[in-house]
């Protein structure tokens, strides 16, 4: 870890102004990613801004009828929010099943939305990595990748966004809302957030420089019923091999995104106008132009049965 | 002591302390945090100074050059060792590859640097400034793909002999046998991943160097760092009181204990270093994986005729195999016999013991065989093993077992579990859509005896203290002897202190292979022998006559106080026990039997144990309560090397990719269910005079291939290749609507 300086903010332009203002600088919130990150030198910022006080940890109603979860909200509260559990039941289900309870204590909306792979070779400064050190190639390709992507990679990168939340997010048709230096908001559709690889992996989301993530908005409730299924190699505590967040109603339409597979949460208007006709027809959608390596193929087949667990439980329920 | 008869009735017998369920006598300190480790001896030494160590880049070549202006200019910095300031380093008994490397690195993170500063932070900051340039070479990766090239090998302590180890003829006898089996197994490289990292304080006196460290061997350690640093042995103190656990990963000297010593000479005051958790997989060892061909042969009606085990192995040069085939020499019957293991060269880190090294990946080969055979009989697996028991070794038929219960475990085991209950026909018992099955192997390790040594006082107020280098690595050493010494000097295990793992006291067992129970408790009888004739010499009592108890001794009508024979001054007695002839009359082995109930998700193919059992008779349990919470923890560590626990080789860039908790998984709580354990009562008089042997071990061995053996029950499915993850599975799981 380099040695950095540190400042609480005052406002949420104010944190904006204070990383604009210093090149190298980051906003922490949880710090549950960041400084495991920082301790291996994969980050290595010369400033931190902590989030902590600014306000925005609260979940309140929208004039739209939906909701607006503020960026500093804790993983836990979000989880055991009375109106997400009742309403947005995926997005809940999506947070439990992720990480362990300790650190969806400290971990953050905005912080678990921007957390970084989990590619094993990204954690290792020894070894080439077209992410962390851009230009220097990628030793998964050809090396050991069970849990990197199999769509939406390219030459550059193969690896995944590893969360779970953000699936549920997709589903739900969220959005991201921010503030940049100069004070500007905007808001921006969680599709549109986290960025394919192409051939600058590095540049993971829509952020500009500085831009600070405020919220992140709920249209009003979809109404069905509400799964996240998540398949791992242990019963808990581990990243997803595939995981799918689910809304389906009761003419069995409905909406599905995929998480585990690439690199942003995956969903496709295709695949969700295809639900009807059975998970072989939604994974054929969703998996169009996959590209696996020998290690991976085998998601392309669980993609496919665990959407068919997640629509049998949902038939069932 | 020597013991070279069989025990006769002794003051263990009575079993008022000894046998009990006594809670660990070390727990209050671990679960209030005062129990002293390696890393946090602040009561030893003021403010160490911290060292952090660089890790080899690249898995095999040389180091061109090492620059460290940058790291030496950097704040806090105190020193920094590398070879080329090291001065002359031996290379330990036990170690295969060099603990400093340079210029020749011999696998990846092998130690090229350690970088010492005022704090961790400091030190840790500086070591990512050391900038060597490396000349990387070819290697050798891929254990399939060396297969082929793989010479023959014997283990350790093999006698001299042919290496293709057989009685009778094999192939002829496998060839004529009306029901066969052929098939190949493959168990992966594993890390022993044990809580508290390897971690060592060293500190110089002139020419006397102490290190408290975390080490299951001491006098092993003690030995190995005297050599490479090439210092008279008696220069060296090692004190490992506390050690959060090991499982044969902390057997030898490791790098954190050689370069804390080095660092500390460097600059001039103690040092403390532990190795980072990414380190811990490639700078130290790991269990080697393996591919086995095992092939049976059986009469109809389910006699073994003919059996043969071939394992292949890779190591570092000069490095040993994996002795996966050691217990297909004796668990089960036949008059063909062969078994043989192949040593490739590979250039991974180094391959070593972990718990229950060769038999924990030999029974998760051997035992789905059997099941696999039984099946293709038609019998039930468990009458299958019992068809053919021996309660002699194959090999030599006049050479009994000291005591074998394998049968009784699984007939016992088979009742309590309800064994009756499972389908003989895979895939026929579903919940929704849950596939059920159960699984059963046999537990089999052999019980190895080590000479083992203690010193035993006894004070003015009848407390009795025993001190011996014997190491606690979590298994409850602490207590089993505080309860040996207790039985024998009549007293309560409250009025014994018991000190650990201090190389300032007699040479014990130390803790590996699941001798140390049974072994270090013996030496502390011999040496209570010895404080008894003390004692009733003071008090002139007939030592013959003397009975020791409610803290008094008793002869010919007389009763003393204990204490009293203390009152002109403390006793001091100290004895090692030594192992005779017993064990090449005898085998000595333990047995045990393991049950796996779990379910299979038949839309993902992710597996879920539900409930297991193992039955085990392993001589006299010293203390069922610690021994029970060792079979379960070695039962957790089966299920994690069923189904999750593989370091990923990359084989063009040559080390262990998932070096951190994260990628290397284990299981968690979720996945570790109703576990239940059993002990058949078995007290061996051939093994020693505790007549115990050791569960540590036996608690691991088949858990995983009881795990298989249910996966096949509940799918059909066959998986060969541990672990048994979904994606081995998914092709052949029922059709999905
Ligand atoms: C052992 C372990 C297991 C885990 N398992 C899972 C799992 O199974 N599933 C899962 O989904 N996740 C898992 N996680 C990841 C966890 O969810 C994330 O670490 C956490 O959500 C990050 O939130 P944080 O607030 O701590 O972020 P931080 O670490 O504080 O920040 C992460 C990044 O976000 C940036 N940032 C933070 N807030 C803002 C903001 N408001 N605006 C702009 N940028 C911001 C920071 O600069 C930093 O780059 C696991 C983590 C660990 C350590
Ligand atoms: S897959 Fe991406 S993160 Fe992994 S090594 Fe390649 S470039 Fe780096």
């Amino acid at each position: 870890m380099r040695p950095f300086s540190y400042e609480v903010a005052a406002s949420p332009a104010g944190a904006a102004r204070a990383v604009a203002s210093r090149p190298g600088a980051k906003f922490i919130a949880g710090g549950t990613n960041l400084l495991d990150l920082m301790k291996l030198e994969i980050e290595t910022p010369v400033h931190l801004v902590d989030l902590q006080g600014l306000g925005l940890d609260r979940i309140e109603r929208t004039a739209e009828g939906g909701l607006r979860i503020g960026a500093l909200v804790s993983n836990t509260d979000l989880a055991a929010d009375a109106t997400v559990r009742r309403h947005y039941g995926v997005l809940s289900r999506a947070i439990v099943a992720g990480a362990s309870g300790q650190l969806r204590n400290k971990a953050t909306t905005a912080g678990n939305l921007l957390q970084r792979t989990r590619c094993p070779y990204f954690y290792d400064t020894n070894q080439p990595c077209n992410k962390r050190a851009p230009g220097s190639g990628c030793a998964a390709i050809g090396g050991v990748s069970r849990q990197l992507g199999v769509v939406g990679v390219s030459e550059s990168c193969i690896a995944t966004y590893p969360g779970d939340m953000a699936v549920a997010l997709r589903v739900l048709d969220a959005t991201v809302e921010t503030i940049g230096a100069d004070g500007d908001r905007r808001t921006i559709p969680i599709g549109a957030f986290h960025r394919l690889p192409g051939s600058t992996p590095h540049v993971e989301n829509a952020l500009r420089p500085a831009e600070l993530i405020t919220a992140v908005l709920l249209p009003p409730p979809l109404g069905g019923i509400h799964l996240y299924r998540k398949v791992r190699d242990r019963a808990s505590y581990a990243f997803a091999l595939v995981s799918v967040a689910a809304v389906i109603q009761r003419d069995r339409g409905g909406r599905v995104a995929i998480g585990g597979i690439a690199p942003r949460p995956w969903r496709s208007e295709a695949a969700d106008a295809a639900l009807g006709r059975g998970a072989g027809a939604v994974a054929q959608r969703l998996l169009e132009g996959a590209t696996p390596t020998g290690d991976n193929a085998y998601k392309l087949t669980l993609v496919e049965r665990t959407l068919a667990a997640t629509i049998a439980e949902a038939r069932a329920a | 002591m020597k013991f070279d008869t069989p025990a006769g009735q002794n003051p263990i017998d009575r079993l008022a302390v000894v046998g009990q369920p006594i809670e660990r006598i070390d727990g209050r300190l671990k679960t209030t945090g005062r129990a002293p480790y390696a890393y946090e001896r602040h009561d030893m030494v003021d403010d160490p100074a911290i060292g952090v160590v660089v890790g080899a880049a690249i898995a095999k070549g040389r180091i061109g050059g090492i620059d460290l202006a940058a790291a030496r200019a950097s704040p806090g910095v105190l020193a920094i060792v590398t070879a080329d300031t090291a001065g002359t380093l031996q290379k330990g008994k036990h170690n295969t590859a060099r603990l400093l490397g340079g210029p020749e690195i011999e696998h990846y993170h092998q130690a090229v640097a350690l970088v010492v500063a005022r704090t961790f932070e400091q030190a840790r900051a500086a070591a990512m400034l050391v900038k060597v340039r490396y000349e990387a070479a070819p290697g050798r990766f891929d254990l399939a793909a060396q297969r082929d090239s793989a010479p023959l090998t014997g283990d350790e302590g093999h006698e001299k002999g042919p290496l293709v180890e057989r009685v009778g003829a094999f192939e002829p006898a496998f060839d004529a046998a009306p029901v066969t089996l052929d098939a190949t197994y493959r168990t992966p490289d594993q890390s022993h991943a044990m809580m508290e990292p390897h971690a060592s304080m060293a500190a110089w006196d002139g020419d006397r160097l102490t290190v408290w460290t975390s080490n299951q061997m001491i006098d092993w350690g003690r030995s190995d760092l005297a050599k490479t640093l090439g210092i008279p042995k008696d220069k060296v103190r090692l004190v490992s009181p506390f050690i959060g656990g090991g499982f044969g990963g902390k057997l030898f000297l490791r790098s954190d204990a050689l370069l804390a010593a080095l660092g500390a000479r460097a600059a001039g005051r103690p040092v403390k270093v532990a190795l980072t958790r990414p380190l811990m997989f490639n700078n130290t060892t790991h269990r080697p994986a393996t591919i086995q061909r095992i092939r049976i042969g059986a009469t109809q009606d389910g006699r073994i005729t003919a059996i043969a085990h071939e394992s292949w192995s890779g190591d570092l040069p000069d490095g040993g195999p994996e002795t996966a085939v050691g217990q297909t020499k004796l668990l089960y019957a036949g008059d063909n016999r062969m078994t043989a293991m192949r040593l490739a060269v590979l250039d991974l880190p180094e391959g070593n013991a972990m718990r229950a090294p060769g038999e924990a990946p030999g029974l998760m080969a051997l035992e789905i065989a059997m099941d696999e055979m039984a099946e293709k009989l038609g019998l039930d697996p468990i009458r299958f093993r019992a068809l053919n028991d021996t309660q002699v070794d194959p090999a030599k038929p006049g050479r009994r077992f000291s005591q074998r219960r394998l049968v009784d475990c699984l007939e016992d085991g088979a009742k309590r579990f309800g064994w009756a209950r499972r389908a003989a026909q895979p895939g026929q018992r579903r919940e929704g859509h849950l596939l059920i099955g159960m699984g059963v192997a046999s537990a089999f390790r052999n019980s190895m005896v080590m000479t083992s040594g203690a010193r035993v006082r006894l004070d003015r107020a009848g407390l009795v203290t025993v001190e011996t280098d014997m190491t606690d690595i979590g298994t409850g050493s602490y207590t089993i002897i505080a309860q040996t010494a207790a039985e024998m000097m009549g007293i309560s295990v409250e009025q014994v202190n018991v000190r650990l793992g201090d190389s300032a006291f007699p040479v014990s067992s130390g803790s590996g292979g699941q001798w140390g129970g049974n072994s270090s408790t013996a030496g502390v009888y011999a040496a209570c022998v010895r404080l008894r004739d003390a004692v009733a010499q003071r008090l002139g009592l007939d030592p013959a006559q003397a009975v020791f108890q409610d803290g008094a001794v008793q002869a010919g009508g007389r009763s003393v106080p204990l204490h009293q024979a203390a009152e002109s001054g403390e006793i001091v007695a100290e004895d090692s026990i030594s192992f005779g002839g017993l064990s090449k009359r005898f085998q000595q082995s333990t047995f045990g039997a393991h049950f796996v109930e779990l379910s299979v998700d038949g839309f993902t193919g992710e597996i879920r144990v539900r409930r297991m059992l193992a039955v085990c008779a392993s001589g006299r349990i010293l203390n069922p309560r610690t021994a029970r919470s060792q079979v379960i923890g070695a039962m957790t560590m089966g299920v994690g090397g069923a189904l999750m626990e593989a370091l990923a080789v990359d084989r063009t860039r040559g080390y262990f990719v998932n070096h951190d908790l994260a990628g290397y998984e284990v299981p968690v709580h979720a996945d570790i269910p109703h576990q239940e354990v059993v002990f058949l009562d078995d007290p061996d008089p051939t093994s020693s005079p505790m007549k115990a042997k050791g569960v540590g071990e036996l608690g691991l061995c088949g858990v995983g291939a009881a795990v298989a053996n249910a996966v096949y029950n509940a799918t059909g499915i066959r998986v060969r290749d541990y672990p048994i993850t979904l994606d081995k599975m998914l092709d052949r799981l029922p059709r999905i609507a």
